[in-house]
């Protein structure tokens, strides 16, 4: 069964066959990485444009690497070296790309829906790598993927995630993921940052962090901005770190067996202490392997690969 | 103190042949009257109504004058709009006077009301004079609305008396709020001279901040910032509790929630002086259609929730909400075709308007035709005081002819509006404009 939309533009209404599929074909070309000669020739001839519009140094290197493990043709466009700065506007950008012919188009935009912009005017595929505070498939895949080897299984753990829910895109993701997959969700942050009517997207909403670690197996700590603090989203890092912070204290609420996670970059000493942060329990660097085995399935799949990844002869 | 062109036909002196609009159903929500007639126009007037003895026969004829036979069609006072953006002076690409007065008559108005918010805005007599001047040769009768304060900043009043002389019909910052209390009690008391109402565009701005959509279930799982209807509400009952306090004329704008309906109603309970419209789009919309980013869906006051959309239309019934005004606010497309939280608020009203009060109000029995011709006609021309929304003998003859049971399907190319900007292209509508006539004149005829 492949998936059903050629693009991959966020996990809400994504099936859970869907997500296991995915999950399961990156179990195979998390193997391919594993070898000595990491690459597989499946996407031959195909060209795939990086279009980031925003800083992002681990998913883009991410996606590179996952086009180059797959033999695509990859060419990386960003703000700092193109006519955006010019002026250019999205869409003139993308006739220019659709005059290309370019088959995959990987996309990070401030601005939530650029990827389905571009879904408008390009034949192309388009795989969304994070699009303002809508959402950020491929983190959750990655992260579900991570979960998923670890415990065996997504179904029934339960997740927190902890912060600035509002604008967060890895959040969301892992909301519709996790939910679909069948594990328990909670979010916790200060009430000014947890978006209206949040429930209705099937998660446990509180702001009382020892409440909602209790009993829990894993803690995605979400990273908090800077500029929130001007917005009077909440008084001080000092009282946001006493409220929502990850402690060492805290950690003996949890299950055994527990994951921190952390979409990082990591503050240190506001959403997790210095302690937790260089803990034995973080996943964090499983998580670049497993993340470029995830974007391979994706570009894989989203070019019609079907099933598990069989190398042909 | 008057009003210098108060009666002020704006087309050019009518030339028009004498015209008989015979057999259809005539309907003029003032007087109550809904019935069968042929109405007789003479040099640019209504002469006389005749209910009695109608003409006949399988080609009508009649040595007085011109006949369109409207026998199975609607009559109705030329449609008013009190809420239009023409963007002359400044946009002249996306819209002038005239194309939006065409616009206008391809949609049934006859009347349709400016907003100041043009670069430069209306601000002064000699701005309001020039919409006046251009208004000349347009395709029907155009009044323009004065900016509140200069350069619509919120802080200085503009020269509201200079610019009711020269013939602005109410004052507004529209596109944005008088944000300032004080400047709009200052406002609302002076314009009690002119017995013109404030057009208030309600939203707090310190609420509403970056928000691009209704702030609801919708923009949490879109990850868009969010207006609160409380942004409205609060704006709303300001201007309420102004307009008890001072006495004066306050009328709210483009309405978009159930508690604005609800602040309206009881404030009219208690004869304080405020009016109300409504656009098309808010009583036909949810803010569910914004899930495709589509840009078109995108506007302020924002598409509000199902909850909302139920109030609208129950204030509609019950007479809360008095006028169905479109804020037809045409953007061109290198402007609208963005990123969703990049591109321009507003959208396109004119050509729609008609067709979405029959599909979405009429016929699902929310209004009558005579009480929603009156939300089109008779109540915006008793706020503004404009001497139109009549079919009645001595009235400009003003008519627009609607074959109610139509079935026609949205095509934005063909629109004459120099925009694009409606998310209602190829929607199935009923009722259909067939004649406008403006002061005794046909001024747009549908195609076959």
């Amino acid at each position: 069964m492949p998936l059903r939309s050629k693009h991959l533009l966020g996990l809400e209404g994504m099936s859970k066959e869907e997500i296991t599929l995915i999950l399961d074909t990156a179990e195979t070309f998390r193997e391919v990485l594993e070898r000595p000669i990491k690459k597989v020739p499946t996407l031959r001839a195909v060209t795939v444009v990086n279009l980031f519009y925003e800083a992002s140094t681990r998913t883009r290197i991410s996606f590179e690497l996952a086009e180059k493990r797959l033999s695509a043709d990859s060419v990386n466009f960003s703000t700092d070296a193109s006519s955006v700065k010019k002026g250019e506007t999205l869409k003139d950008t993308v006739r220019n790309l659709a005059a290309m012919k370019i088959d995959m188009v990987v996309i990070r935009h401030r601005s939530a829906g650029a990827p389905h912009f571009l879904t408008r005017f390009l034949d192309a595929s388009v795989i969304n790598a994070g699009d303002g505070a809508h959402e950020h498939p491929t983190q959750a895949l990655l992260d579900m993927y991570t979960l998923r080897k670890k415990y065996g299984k997504l179904k029934d753990l339960r997740v927190v995630i902890v912060g600035d829910i509002s604008h967060s895109r890895v959040a969301r993701s892992n909301i519709w993921g996790l939910k679909t997959m069948g594990a328990e969700v909670a979010i916790c942050g200060p009430t000014t940052l947890l978006p209206w009517e949040v429930e209705k997207m099937g998660v446990e909403a509180s702001y009382n962090l020892d409440e909602a670690l209790n009993g829990t197996d894993v803690v995605m700590a979400l990273r908090i901005q800077q500029e929130r603090l001007q917005s009077n989203y909440f008084p001080s890092l000092r009282e946001y770190s006493q409220l929502f912070g990850i402690t060492k204290e805290r950690l003996k609420l949890l299950n055994k067996n527990f994951t921190i996670m952390h979409p990082g970059p990591i503050n240190r000493g506001v959403e997790i202490s210095d302690e937790v942060a260089d803990g034995p329990y973080s996943v964090i660097l499983d998580q670049v392997t497993n993340g470029v085995a995830v974007r391979m399935a994706v570009l894989y799949l989203l070019r019609g690969g079907e099933g598990k990844f069989e190398e042909s002869g | 103190m008057k009003r210098a062109v108060r009666k002020k036909p704006v087309p050019k002196k009518s030339q028009a042949e004498n015209l008989i609009i015979a057999g259809g159903k005539v309907i003029d929500p003032a007087s109550g009257l809904e019935e069968m007639a042929d109405v007789y126009l003479q040099a640019g007037q209504i002469q006389k109504i005749e209910t009695k003895r109608l003409l006949s026969g399988k080609k009508l004829k009649s040595s007085w004058g011109e006949i369109i036979d409207a026998r199975g069609k609607l009559a109705v006072p030329g449609l008013i709009d009190m809420h239009v953006h023409l963007r002359e002076p400044g946009r002249e690409d996306e819209e002038t006077i005239l194309s939006g007065s065409e616009a206008a008559v391809a949609g049934g108005f006859t009347t349709i009301c400016c907003m100041p918010n043009t670069d430069p805005p209306l601000d002064s007599q000699e701005k309001i004079k020039f919409v006046l001047e251009r208004a000349q040769s347009a395709r029907c009768r155009v009044f323009p609305i004065g900016a509140v304060t200069k350069k619509r900043e919120g802080k200085e009043l503009a020269e509201l008396g200079d610019m009711f002389t020269a013939g602005a019909v109410a004052f507004t910052d529209d596109g944005y709020p008088v944000m300032s209390s004080e400047v709009m009690r200052r406002a609302m008391e002076y314009s009690k001279m002119f017995d013109v109402p404030i057009i208030d565009h309600c939203e707090d701005l310190c609420l509403s901040q970056n928000g691009v959509m209704n702030e609801s279930f919708v923009s949490t799982t879109l990850g868009l910032p969010g207006i609160p209807a409380a942004s409205e509400e609060l704006m709303v009952y300001r201007d309420i509790k102004l307009a008890e306090y001072t006495g004066a004329r306050v009328h709210i704008a483009h309405v978009s929630t159930a508690g604005s309906v609800e602040l309206i109603r009881e404030a009219k309970k208690k004869n304080i002086a405020v009016t109300s419209e409504v656009t098309p789009h808010h009583f036909t919309l949810t803010d569910e259609v914004i899930r495709t980013f589509d840009t078109n869906y995108k506007m302020k006051p924002p598409l509000r929730a199902r909850a909302d959309v139920e109030a609208l239309k129950e204030g509609l019934r019950d007479g809360t909400i008095d006028c169905i005004a479109t804020d037809h606010a045409p953007h061109s497309s290198e402007e609208k075709e963005v990123e969703f939280d990049q591109a321009p608020f507003g959208i396109l009203g004119l050509e729609t308007a008609l067709g979405l009060v029959v599909t979405e109000l009429i016929d699902k029995g929310i209004l009558t035709w005579s009480q929603a011709i009156a939300k089109l006609t008779v109540n915006p021309a008793k706020i503004l005081k404009l001497n139109a929304g009549r079919i009645k003998g001595g009235m400009p003859a003003d008519i627009t002819i609607i074959a109610p049971e139509t079935s026609w399907a949205v095509d934005v190319s063909k629109f004459k509006s120099k925009s694009r900007n409606s998310p209602f292209g190829g929607w199935k509508l009923r009722g259909k404009v067939l004649f406008t006539i403006v002061e005794g004149e046909v001024v747009f005829r549908a195609e076959k």
